[in-house]
């Protein structure tokens, strides 16, 4: 017999133009679920960024090699004898000079990070010569490549902008032994920014490691090689080791951290949350205490529950959906692209990465901020339409 | 006489709980207030007006007895019918006028008309025939806020006769006014008694307020007694 929806548009919008009435509190409530949404997407978009770093430094046309029984190269080891093996594998990919593979060592090393100045563990790879092969989008970007049999390191420019003396010209003491940093080089934000580059056999001798390596890079002929070059492997009775496809080796890196991440994000989340539907329920009862008579006088002239619980809900969305945007837009700002560095937890080294604001994770945020400004109206609408209607009439 | 009547209250009481106590505010009240009546009830503070008058709109609910508006029992009726029930048959006029701040003369007038099936256009006209019987046509556009205290009540009896409802009911209505706007707001609810025939029940204090009246009852701790015809 109504017209419900010209009442919810028309109580909803008289409402929302009442809301200037109550700016001071509307505006606290929105401060408190833009800081939430801000916070959420902040940390998110760490989890974010290590992930991507991770996901764009595996290639499933290269397969990564390790002593079996090894999760990680540092706890891996080949002989010189068995990364010839590998090499002989029928589905490695050749060029002129061979294989495509790079037998490879890595060792952590200590350097100051620039932040704080304390030392942090770095990656210090060994590389074959045929390393850059493996990585299509290696580049220098600065000085030249170190020299086979010269201790000369590259760094990554992750890795150059995070710690302290990793700029072309510069000395660094590793171990015994100084190095001189001759180029600095880029991969498209893979993990291999987050490392210091040398002659693996150079490294070999530096830190007594004789002719051992630790992984073994492969490229393959083709993606779909990856099962039967395992197969190969496997079935050599000389070798006993285990292979896995870059891209899977990544994933399987990035697991921990981004779960660790992701739950305490989600944690600080949930907990700043809970403040900030304290505010928004505040906000909203106060709102609906300030419109008691007015909700009583419509409620004596007919009108149903349904339209005063809607304006009431409407205005507790709107707050939240401003609050969302505008914490999108102050975490996109201030948090997409920032570098940063953190432990690895797979390597136990730092890996460089950049806060990753993804759209996914704008409407997380946005999508929290409706949730949070929902609950905070929930109550006080609940509260507005049960108000018997003679209480209503009589308050000021 | 009683089966003309167009509200027929038998028995009715109400009591409310304060902490413990019960407080009876009614005594088994029977009353029949014939179509086209212009009833003033007056009584002292705290007699019992405001509550039956409420009773009667079909705001708040009879501990006892039965409410009878021109033939359909609306004691019984659930919440949800009650609302559609006042929409349609009940306008009320309120002391402090209850008109809502961020809207128009037309805007508050036209509320009750959101309850119907009308379209906008017809809203708006049937609005504004409503202003210009209570003589504030050119005021249509003005917020409450500019209007004097006399034109906001004009408004609210404009609000109360937009959907011709059964009976008018008004609590206090010229009781936030001064002389001369009240007696200006009981010609106009005189001349919607005589010349529109509307059924109008007034709770009052003010005895000049009541003689305009047809009849006048007085509440004194919940029993009704009645006057001669004013």
């Amino acid at each position: 017999m109504s017209n419900s929806w010209d009442q919810i548009t028309a109580i909803t919008s008289m409402n929302v133009r009442n809301m200037s009435q109550r700016a001071a509190s509307s505006i606290v409530a929105l401060i408190g679920i833009a800081g939430v949404v801000t916070v959420l997407i902040g940390v998110l978009s760490i989890a974010e960024g290590f992930k991507a770093v991770l996901d764009i430094s595996g290639s499933d046309q290269v397969a990564i090699v390790l002593r079996n029984g090894a999760t990680d190269e540092m706890g891996s080891g080949l002989q010189q004898e068995q990364t010839r093996l590998i090499a002989d594998a029928k589905q490695a990919a050749r060029d002129e000079q061979g294989p495509i593979v790079s037998p490879e060592l890595y060792v952590v090393v200590d350097v100051p990070l620039k932040s704080t100045g304390t030392a942090a563990n770095v990656p210090l790879r060994g590389v074959g010569p045929q390393a850059v092969k493996l990585r299509s989008n290696f580049k220098i970007v600065e000085g030249v490549n170190f020299t086979p049999g010269k201790f000369e390191v590259v760094v990554g420019k992750g890795a150059s902008m995070q710690f302290s003396g990793l700029t072309v010209g510069s000395q660094l003491r590793l171990g015994t032994t100084n190095w001189t940093v001759t180029g600095i080089f880029e991969d498209r934000g893979s993990v291999a920014e987050s490392e210091i580059w040398t002659d693996a056999t150079v490294l070999q001798g530096a830190y007594n490691r004789g002719t051992s390596y630790q992984s073994m890079r492969v490229k393959l002929t083709s993606p779909s090689a990856m099962q039967a070059f395992k197969d190969e492997l496997s079935t050599n009775p000389r070798l006993n080791v285990r292979v896995f496809s870059e891209k899977q080796y990544y994933a399987e890196q990035s697991k921990i951290l981004v779960t660790l991440v992701s739950t305490i994000g989600s944690a600080i989340a949930i907990l700043m949350g809970l403040g900030a539907i304290f505010a928004a329920l505040n906000t909203m009862y106060s709102a609906v205490s300030s419109r008691t008579r007015e909700i009583a006088t419509l409620r004596a002239l007919g009108f149903g529950p349904a339209p005063v619980i809607t304006s009431v809900l409407a205005e507790a969305l709107l707050i939240g959906l401003v609050g969302g945007v505008v914490g999108m837009i102050v975490s996109y700002v201030a948090f997409n692209g920032v570098r940063a560095s953190t432990m690895n937890f797979a390597t136990f080294s730092q890996l460089t990465f950049a806060f990753t604001v993804t759209p996914q994770l704008l409407v997380q945020g946005l999508v929290y901020a409706l949730i949070l400004g929902f609950i905070g109206g929930l109550l006080p609408s609940l509260r507005a339409a049960k108000l018997p209607i003679t209480t209503g009439l009589r308050e000021l | 006489m009683a089966d003309e009547s167009l509200v027929r209250l038998r028995g009715v009481a109400k009591d409310y709980k304060r902490g413990a106590e019960t407080v009876h505010v009614l005594h088994a009240l029977d009353l029949d207030i014939p179509r086209g009546d212009f009833l003033a009830l007056m009584g002292p503070s705290g007699s019992g007006k405001s509550t039956l008058l409420n009773l009667i709109g079909g705001i708040d609910r009879p501990t006892a007895g039965s409410i009878e508006i021109a033939g359909t029992r609306t004691d019984s009726m659930t919440d949800g019918d009650l609302g559609k029930w006042r929409a349609h048959h009940v306008g009320f006029v309120f002391q402090m006028y209850n008109l809502l701040p961020v809207l128009t003369a037309e805007r508050n007038v036209e509320l009750p008309l959101l309850l119907t099936k009308l379209p906008a256009a017809e809203r708006r006209k049937r609005a504004n025939a409503a202003l210009g019987l209570v003589g504030l046509s050119e005021r249509a556009h003005h917020k409450p806020r500019e209007l004097s205290g006399g034109q906001e009540q004009r408004v609210g009896i404009a609000r109360a006769i937009v959907s011709d409802p059964t009976l008018l009911l008004c609590d206090e209505p010229t009781g936030d006014l001064d002389r001369k706007s009240g007696d200006e707001i009981l010609d106009l609810l005189q001349a919607l008694n005589q010349q529109q025939g509307k059924t109008i029940i007034m709770v009052t204090h003010d005895p000049h307020a009541a003689a305009r009246a047809k009849h006048v009852l007085h509440l004194n701790k919940g029993q009704l007694s009645r006057d001669a015809a004013a």
